[in-house]
């Protein structure tokens, strides 16, 4: 282990989050909240001074392996938070520690779910803060830092391998710091035009960068009681609709597109399979509400968007969708764990291992019938190696085997099934809402403290892909002696 | 600049960590997708797996556009075709690696025809690499400036050597010959001393100067040794043919010994003038035999690193005055064979991978400014010793070097003034026309005016 590059990325990480708290606290000011901008600028002094601390001699040797990657990025993401959760409590507008830690990680985590009864009541800072933590967890913030540091070498590649989303984990240009740049150059260009867009549709700027923050990180943290149903305008519906379901295209795509390539964007199985499910999904539901909504217009809009809200993982909502049939919520539990593409924001298996595991299983039963038979599984046009096709069963069984451990230990809790079990696949897929108790207009409140600690590592778990979080725990990992 | 490599083996590995060092962005074409997944955990480059000479793959690598492609995959047929393909894609320029003796002929013919910008061919360097160093056996490696008009030469210190313990400036004092120190090396770490630096035994200074003050120097220090007049190589592979005939040319006596007899047979009728022996080198009583003590140099070139290695050190035993080895790893640290005592060291991928690196670098000043003549890497690519020429533009021209605010960690160690070696001091100034050799660590000059500070 190279304790000491663990340090210096560790302050890096930290001074980062300083820098970023400067945001809120300018917000503070200008809603005239000074207490809570002499709050969130003192904290980001102490990060910025704490983080410039620890990196402040940079390590001679800077080289490190997977192992370092994974745990770097798993320990960031649990200090991020736990720092991050400080002016929440510190402002008593979330009184318990573990309340604010639970808040944070879903923010950062992209996931959504709440633990406030009354979202309505935090300040403007406090507010715009929770938001925007969505959004710098959605790229993630050792990309970030990767985009703005100068490194060299080709360790840092382990960094983003372990913090990025998908099953397989490329550049889009050859230096890994640009591609960084462009993948954030992508993200803000895409959250501006999202708020330039409901800003025209009459919502004040302040909700409109809010609510893009949000929907950017595939996050939902609403900034009403009553999420987007607030608004109750189909324009603002259809616009965040369309950005979920944006920000949960694979952002290579993207930048496929803007190098004049759209044609082969279009093409990509995994974009032509996301599209697909989400428009079945969206019409199976929008049939089977129509006795509840009479009007076929009504039930497509709210089907659409509450389909594109749970496929990316955003958990953003406009009905009470816990009133409607038995069949629409099903589907949407199933669409929980499909999740977004790989390479987005958004949260979830990914369709791109889910069409792996399918053809995978689709092979196994092909050589039942010929034995002998060989053949590849191929994916984007291309041959995906049989070491791949493992990972992806492995991480499908591990996803699964901790998500069942999640709903055995959340369900000492002794709510009913519906809920327990929604809530997990809510966290561990970082949605936010699930169904029952933790539906569109329940919370998180009233897991005891022990359920939410592991509902927090749960969604620290889907965000990162499973492995950093298990390698953090892993004491062969910590025995791994570096040598100086 | 934007460099797509063709092959990711032991030089397109090389050449991938000497060019993304450089800042250049770097894409690198393999089947083997274990290769290339290595290969960007060690560099920042992107990796294409496919085959490199079809089109969809180099479009997919970006060649439409690219300001290089280098194709080292181990087949020369592919290179070709892959250059082929570039440049009608639109790369601006290819290189490709052709080593098969037998196309040497018509290079010229192919170049022309495909496009490439340079034909490399990893054996030839090494063996005229190896060829140089016995020019000159005192030497543990010998690189030249100016068409041969000045030399940079290894030496190491020995324990009984009259300079360790001395400082540079005591050095420059006793020996009043023209030959400056550019680099140290110690345990694998180099430096650019200053003239208070102390030499210690074990440590390898590399001096510039020319050839008859290089001599007197060594004589001076007693490790002049005798001109090299036959020569005992071990292991007739293309690099051993190449070595073989070049000696020869230069009536050098060889005494070539190879473990496969059809290949024997096939040498023996290539090389009439050379003793072909048929028998394994590893072992001893062959070398015992063959009484290879009695060569001047022995040069151990199969197949297998370990074997070159213990080879050598038996023959270094033996008391063969200079002795050669291959490695062909790359990822074998000097500092470590250092360690074992040996004393040449050849790396043909190292020394591909420079070549590359030389034309690359002359590539990115194509201005009409001070381009670089000569790049010699030292100690695995640590350090660079250069030389520029100063064009008619340069700003600094006539400036005294006192008054130059240069960067650290970099020495102007010649002026190279109408044939006539000046070593400098802080009087002296860099003219319009002179020859300038520049050693520096840790930094990537690309024209004379880096040396200063930005």
């Amino acid at each position: 282990m190279n304790y000491k590059m663990i340090r210096y990325m560790l302050g890096q990480v930290i001074s980062t989050e300083g820098y970023l708290m400067l945001l809120p606290s300018l917000c503070s000011l200008l809603y005239g909240e000074h207490r809570h901008f002499f709050l969130f600028l003192s904290m980001s002094f102490f990060l910025i001074a704490g983080g410039t601390y620890l990196a402040w001699k940079a390590p001679r040797n800077r080289t490190f392996y997977a192992a370092e990657g994974f745990i770097m990025v798993a320990l960031s993401w649990v200090v991020l938070s736990a720092l991050g959760a400080l002016p929440f409590w510190i402002s008593g507008q979330i009184p318990s520690f573990i309340d604010a830690f639970f808040e944070t990680v879903s923010g950062f985590t992209t996931t959504g779910s709440s633990i406030l009864n009354d979202v309505e009541a935090l300040s403007h800072g406090m507010l715009f803060w929770r938001s925007f933590t969505h959004w710098i967890g959605g790229m993630g913030v050792l990309v970030f830092v990767l985009a703005v540091l100068p490194m060299s070498g080709g360790w840092a590649m382990h960094l983003m391998r372990a913090e990025a989303p998908g099953p397989e984990v490329g550049k889009l240009v050859s230096k890994l710091r640009s591609t960084a740049k462009i993948l954030y150059g992508i993200y803000v260009a895409l959250t501006l035009i999202q708020v330039a867009l409901l800003c025209a549709g009459g919502l004040p700027l302040f909700d409109s960068l809010l609510t893009s923050f949000g929907t950017a990180g595939t996050g939902g943290f609403g900034i009403k009681n009553s999420s987007i149903a607030f608004y109750d305008s189909a324009y603002v519906d259809m616009v965040v609709s369309v950005f979920m379901l944006l920000f949960g295209v694979n952002f290579n795509l993207f930048y496929l597109a803007l190098a004049g390539q759209i044609g082969r964007a279009l093409k990509s199985e995994e974009l032509r399979a996301y599209l697909g499910i989400v428009a079945v999904a969206t019409l199976l539901i929008a049939f089977n509400t129509l006795p509840y909504y009479k009007k076929f217009s009504t039930a497509l809009r709210y089907s659409l968007f509450q389909v594109s809200s749970i496929i990316t993982t955003t958990g953003f909502s406009t009905a009470n969708y816990d009133l409607w049939p038995g069949f629409s919520q099903c589907i949407l539990v199933l669409l929980m764990f499909i999740g977004a593409c790989a390479g987005s924001t958004g949260g979830g298996l990914k369709i791109s291992r889910i069409i792996i595991l399918f053809r995978g299983a689709k092979r196994e039963i092909s050589r039942m019938i010929h034995p002998r038979a060989v053949s590849a599984i191929r994916f984007e046009g291309r041959v995906v190696e049989n070491d791949t096709v493992q990972k992806v069963f492995i991480y499908f069984i591990t996803f699964m085997a901790l998500f069942a451990g999640s709903v055995l230990l959340v369900s000492l809790n002794e709510f009913d099934f519906t809920s327990t079990f929604t809530a997990v696949a809510a966290c561990i897929n970082n949605i936010g809402p699930g169904l029952n108790m933790v539906g569109a207009t329940g919370n998180f409140s009233q897991f005891s403290v022990f359920s939410k600690l592991i509902l927090s590592l749960d969604m620290l778990v889907g965000r990162l892909e499973i492995f950093p979080m298990l390698m953090l725990f892993s004491p062969a990992v910590w025995r791994l002696r570096s040598k100086e | 600049m934007k460099i797509v490599i063709v092959g990711g083996g032991k030089v397109g590995a090389v050449l991938a960590g000497l060019l993304s060092q450089e800042d250049h962005d770097i894409v690198i074409i393999d089947t083997n997708q274990r290769v290339l997944e290595q290969l960007s955990n060690l560099y920042d480059v992107m990796a294409v797996t496919g085959n490199g000479a079809t089109m969809r793959i180099q479009e997919d690598a970006g060649v439409k556009g690219a300001d290089l492609l280098v194709a080292v995959t181990s087949d020369d047929l592919t290179n070709m075709l892959c250059c082929l393909v570039a440049k009608k894609i639109g790369a601006r320029q290819t290189m490709a690696r052709i080593r098969n003796p037998e196309y040497a002929d018509q290079l010229h013919l192919m170049q022309e025809e495909l496009g490439l910008s340079m034909v490399v061919n990893p054996e030839q360097v090494a063996a005229s690499e190896i060829g140089r160093m016995l020019t000159f056996p005192s030497a543990l490696q010998l690189d030249s400036f100016s068409r041969g008009r000045v030399e940079l030469i290894e030496i190491r210190l020995l324990e009984d050597s009259p300079l360790a313990g001395r400082d540079l400036a005591w050095f420059s004092a006793k020996y009043p010959f023209k030959v400056l120190v550019g680099a140290v090396e110690r345990q694998g770490e180099v430096v650019i001393p200053r003239g208070d630096f102390v030499m210690q035994a074990g440590d390898r200074l590399h001096l510039t100067g020319q050839h008859a003050s290089i001599v007197s120097l060594c004589r001076k220090l007693k490790i002049l040794k005798e001109r090299v007049r036959d020569v005992a190589i071990v292991g007739g592979s293309r690099l051993g043919y190449y070595l073989a005939r070049n000696l020869l040319d230069n009536g050098i006596s060889v005494k070539l010994i190879e473990q496969r007899e059809e290949r024997c047979v096939e040498l023996s009728q290539l090389l009439p003038k050379a003793l072909i022996i048929h028998g394994d080198g590893a072992q001893h009583e062959l070398l015992l035999e063959e009484r290879v003590e009695q060569s001047d140099a022995l040069i151990a070139l199969t197949g297998m690193d370990e074997e070159n290695i213990v080879l050598s050190l038996f023959a270094q035993n033996l008391g063969v005055s200079k002795v050669v080895t291959k490695i062909s790893r790359p990822s074998y640290s000097p500092a470590m064979l250092d360690k074992l005592g040996l004393e040449s060291v050849v790396t043909p991928s190292r020394l591909t991978a420079s070549s590359i690196l030389r034309y690359v670098r002359a590539m990115q000043n194509a201005s009409p400014g001070s381009q670089i003549q000569t790049l010699h890497h030292i100690v695995g690519g640590q350090a660079e010793a250069l030389e520029f020429r100063v064009a008619r533009q340069w700003p600094y021209a006539g400036a005294r070097l006192q008054d130059l605010n240069l960067r650290p960690h970099l020495l102007i160690a010649g002026i190279l003034r109408k044939g006539r070696l000046i070593i400098p001091n802080g009087q002296s100034t860099i003219e319009v026309g002179d020859n300038v050799i520049i050693f520096t660590a840790g930094q990537h000059l690309k024209s004379l005016t880096d040396i200063l500070k930005s």
